[in-house]
């Protein structure tokens, strides 16, 4: 029976109430440890198609008759178009269509950041509409743009309202403290650059849209899209199959798509709207920059006594609020707490989240805190971590589904260990250093979300629903969920994902949130098609069902009987055995998180200011592990993007006009192959008791959450110079080596 | 109206005198392996063979390939490389797939036994957002492995 019921879902730590319907969810989870196939090693089932170039990505979408198009973008921080003539631009060679502000709001006759999207052509070829741009005759008004965002929460030019928290009282616990430690921290704007920009087709057949889009959730894009053209939802067909990357940024419709949409209607014709790289680094999102002014008190024996924080954000021209001040919040089992972030209006590109949005920042601020703390109190940094650890949540005073960061620290010791050794190893100018941090995070994943299994004739299994694989391996997790609960081989199992027309709804890609959003309903699916196998196969063989059971593509029986799966689903012929499952909710009252260490062990050359990172130990607890192989590989892939954002990338504005400098990845620094260090993971792979019927959680973006300050404090073990600054640049390194000779001298100084 | 050879089959190609190799592949002939993600020579995904050597095709003029074979990854699909990039997980979203593999073809065709430096240094104009660089040194070793 359909269960209506009403429950919490979080997204990126965000929750709200919402209704959902579930079926029961009454499966146990399987026993801790791996199973036959899941917990086991699994080369991706998606691997053959995306690495011989078949896959069909959004960019690889070509329809008769296609046109592409051009937008035309403001040079300028801040304007206003006081004069748009797009007549030249239709008369030239391939032109079919334009669009103005007036007809789409999308586009604008007042741009607030460099990049706004102002007018759009479609043509026969991307150059022919390029070039038609440049026929456009616009005359801008330039005002001067707001860049400083300390200047513009002086001012009060803010997105949303400062957030503000307290628990217990931070003037106390500072008043009771026998140390004291305040700093200030930045990090920079960093840019998403997924490989695939951001991009969409669009073409309409009998008032039906569809959008072929790079996404990461295409229930929120035909949702918002049938809003936007005032059409019932079902009239929106979303197609995303293969998707190249979106790290947080994909979550939208975006200005692309319904400036294609719209331009299609007008033309009669497919339209596809794809951003340039140029564009991608002007106007599809970024990581904003944060300033954090931190302090920390606690006891001689570490115990912290406050913890306080004034976060100002640099949000740009529209987006919101990364929650920075989260792990200062949730990390420690600190009694006064207190925290303000402030989000700056300016005249920079909308922010977007970006895999664990103000948890990447506010864990540098955080965790290097501890660090010099620590150093002050003449503590060992995990021992630090072990007295101020937290039992329960403290933000909502609840307990946690499962916590096993102490588990991680215990792990984590063997690294931390080597110390000694690597200090050892340091020679010349070449230093030689150690440091970790702690990683706190969501991941638990919610309703709503469904999946269908169907097994035909054939013995095969075939998992369907709406979701979207956006590469980190979803399609190939909810295999194995599905090969697992039907006792098939895990090659016996197709999947299909990532259309809206021809599967039931899932939920976003986003938040570390996909796998154990969908993979409960898989795993529902798929015992609900193998309950009725074993009713019909009972039925056939006139046994009872309770000694039935599916095993390596077999119906077998306690005593003995086995017949081929495909021996009891083709009794009907071409027919299937269909099953359908849903999400159930997560536990009342309990808060689920991810948790996690990294230790990091780094060389500098105190004479240039280089920094290589030599190797970098992962242990995180995200419950039970799905597949280990593809895990292994998100954890790569978080720290090797963490160390992009922690050594070498930066969005550079001009800081007069506003103008991004670094549109180009000539310009924008992403880490090579040659950049990366040895990478050593450890997953706990303990399932979560309390959470689904899998007990496990997300782990998208845990792995980049600690990377920075974990070489921070490395770098500050290594040297004795406390970095402040992201990225760690050559010429940060050397101000805090300096800085740090110069308090060796003042100590000497004061000594004699 | 120039001849392009294209994975030993000639092909008949025209367009505008700045059309790319990479647009030409792509959108002429069909052969959406090749990506283009910068568009301008700075991330290696558009990666192809002319004449055995890695080509960046997105900032490659079409007509000034001439006579000489271009492979693209359509013509590498049979390449152990193929299944070793599977099976070593070194691909997550896949966009830079293709460019990877012609690349580190044309890697395990000169140096057989490359060492991880070499890797490192034949491998770094071809970027990866996900950071699969780890498996993508595993999957090529692996197949230097097996061909001993």
């Amino acid at each position: 029976m359909a269960r209506l019921i009403r429950t919490e879902k979080e997204v990126e730590g965000k929750y709200t109430e919402q209704w959902i319907v579930v079926e029961e969810d009454s499966l146990d989870q399987w026993p801790e440890g791996p199973q036959t196939t899941v917990g086991r090693p699994a080369a991706r089932v998606t691997g053959p198609a995306r690495a011989r170039g078949e896959a069909e990505y959004t960019a690889d979408v070509q329809l008769p008759g296609m046109l592409h198009t051009a937008v035309l973008r403001s040079p300028h921080g801040h304007a206003r178009v006081t004069r748009l003539e797009l007549g030249p631009a239709l008369e030239a060679p391939g032109v079919r269509g334009v669009l103005t502000p007036e007809e789409c709001e999308h586009l604008t006759s007042e741009p607030g950041y460099p990049g706004e999207p102002v007018a759009a052509v479609a043509a026969d070829t991307f150059a022919q509409a390029e070039a038609a741009l440049a026929r456009i005759d616009v005359d801008w008004e330039i005002v001067e743009p707001r860049l400083d965002p300390d200047d513009a929460v002086r001012r009060e030019e803010l997105i949303g309202e400062p957030q503000r928290y307290e628990r217990g009282d931070a003037d106390r616990g500072l008043a009771e403290a026998d140390v004291v430690v305040e700093a200030e921290y930045r990090t920079q704007t960093v840019l998403h650059n997924a490989l695939e920009t951001h991009q969409s087709v669009c073409v309409w057949e009998g008032g039906r849209l569809t959008v072929y889009t790079s996404t990461q959730f295409i229930w929120g894009v035909r949702a918002e899209v049938a809003e936007h053209f005032g059409i019932p939802e079902d009239r929106v067909r979303v197609v995303c199959r293969y998707m190249g990357g979106g790290f947080g940024a994909k979550t939208t419709p975006g200005e692309y798509t319904y400036i294609a949409a719209q331009l299609a209607r007008k033309t009669g014709r497919p339209v596809r709207c794809a951003l340039t790289r140029r564009e991608e680094n002007l106007a599809s999102g970024n990581r904003h920059a944060t300033i954090q002014r931190l302090v920390a008190g606690a006891r001689e024996d570490g115990t912290l006594t406050a913890l306080g924080g004034e976060f100002t954000m640099a949000v740009g021209w529209d987006g919101f609020q990364s929650s920075t001040a989260g792990p200062m919040q949730m990390l420690y089992a600190c009694d006064n707490v207190r925290t303000v972030e402030y989000g700056a209006k300016l005249n920079t590109g909308p922010n977007a989240a970006f895999r664990a949005p103000g948890f990447v920042e506010g864990t540098f601020g955080l965790e290097c805190l501890l660090d010099e703390l620590a150093a002050k109190l003449g503590l060992d940094p995990l021992e630090l971590r072990r007295r101020n650890y937290a039992d329960s949540d403290l933000v909502d005073d609840r307990p946690f589904s499962s916590k096993n960061l102490l588990e991680c620290y215990r792990r984590a010791e063997p690294h931390w260990g080597r110390r000694d050794e690597v200090r050892a190893r340091s020679e010349g100018p070449w230093r030689r250093g150690v440091g970790l941090a702690s990683q706190i995070w969501y991941g638990a994943g919610g309703p709503p979300s469904y999946a269908w299994v169907r097994v035909g004739s054939d013995g095969r299994a075939h998992v369907i629903t709406g979701g979207q694989d956006i590469g980190t391996g979803t399609t190939t997790a909810l295999a194995q969920i599905a090969a697992e609960e039907l006792g098939l081989p895990l090659d016996r199992v197709e999947i299909s994902i990532g259309d809206s027309d021809r599967g039931p709804y899932a939920s976003i890609s986003a938040g570390s949130s996909t796998t154990p959003s969908l993979g409960p309903a898989v795993r529902a699916a798929a015992a609900d098609v193998a309950r009725q196998i074993v009713e019909v196969a009972a039925q056939r063989h006139d046994l009872e069902e309770r000694v039935l059971s599916l095993r390596d593509g077999n119906v077998v029986s306690a005593d003995g009987g086995s017949w081929g799966l495909e021996e009891i689903t083709g009794l009907f012929d071409d027919a299937q055995i269909i099953g359908k499952g849903s999400r159930g909710p997560n536990p009342t009252g309990m808060r689920v998180l991810t948790f996690g260490v990294q230790v990091a062990e780094v060389a500098v050359d105190v004479e240039t200011g280089e920094i290589r990172v030599e190797r970098i130990a992962a242990i995180h607890d995200i419950g039970r592990v799905i597949n280990p192989l593809g895990a292994s590989s998100q954890v790569e892939g978080g720290i090797i993007q963490g160390l992009g954002h922690t050594l070498s990338e930066q969005r550079l504005l001009d800081p007069e006009s506003g103008a991004v400098l670094t549109q180009t990845l000539d310009a924008y620094k992403l880490p090579t192959i040659a950049d990366v260090p040895e990478i050593v993971t450890e997953l706990l792979d303990i399932p979560d008791p309390h959470l689904t019927n899998l007990g496990a959680k997300g782990l998208g973006e845990p792995p980049i959450i600690p990377t920075a300050a974990a070489i921070a404090n490395a770098i500050r073990d290594a040297t004795g110079a406390d970095v402040r600054s992201l990225p760690i640049t050559r010429e940060e390194m050397l101000r805090a080596l300096e800085e740090a000779r110069e308090r060796e001298r003042a100590v000497a100084g004061s000594a004699g | 109206m120039p001849e392009l050879v294209v994975n030993g089959e000639r092909h008949d190609v025209e367009g505008p005198a700045m059309r790319t190799l990479a647009e030409t592949l792509r959108e002429d002939l069909g052969l959406t392996g090749t990506k283009i993600a910068c568009g301008e020579g700075h991330c290696g995904a558009c990666t192809v063979l002319v004449d055995g050597a890695p080509t960046l095709s997105c900032i490659t003029l079409v007509h000034a390939v001439g006579d000489r074979e271009v492979t693209t990854i359509e013509g590498l699909r049979d390449h152990p490389l193929v299944d070793a990039f599977v099976r070593a997980d070194a691909l997550q979203c896949g966009f830079c797939t293709p460019g990877q593999i012609v690349s580190a073809s044309a890697l395990v065709r000169d140096q057989p036994e490359p060492a991880r430096d070499d890797i490192r240094h034949a491998m770094a104009g071809n970027l990866c957002r996900c950071g699969t660089y780890p498996k993508i040194e595993e999957a090529i070793l692996a197949v230097a492995a097996d061909a001993d």
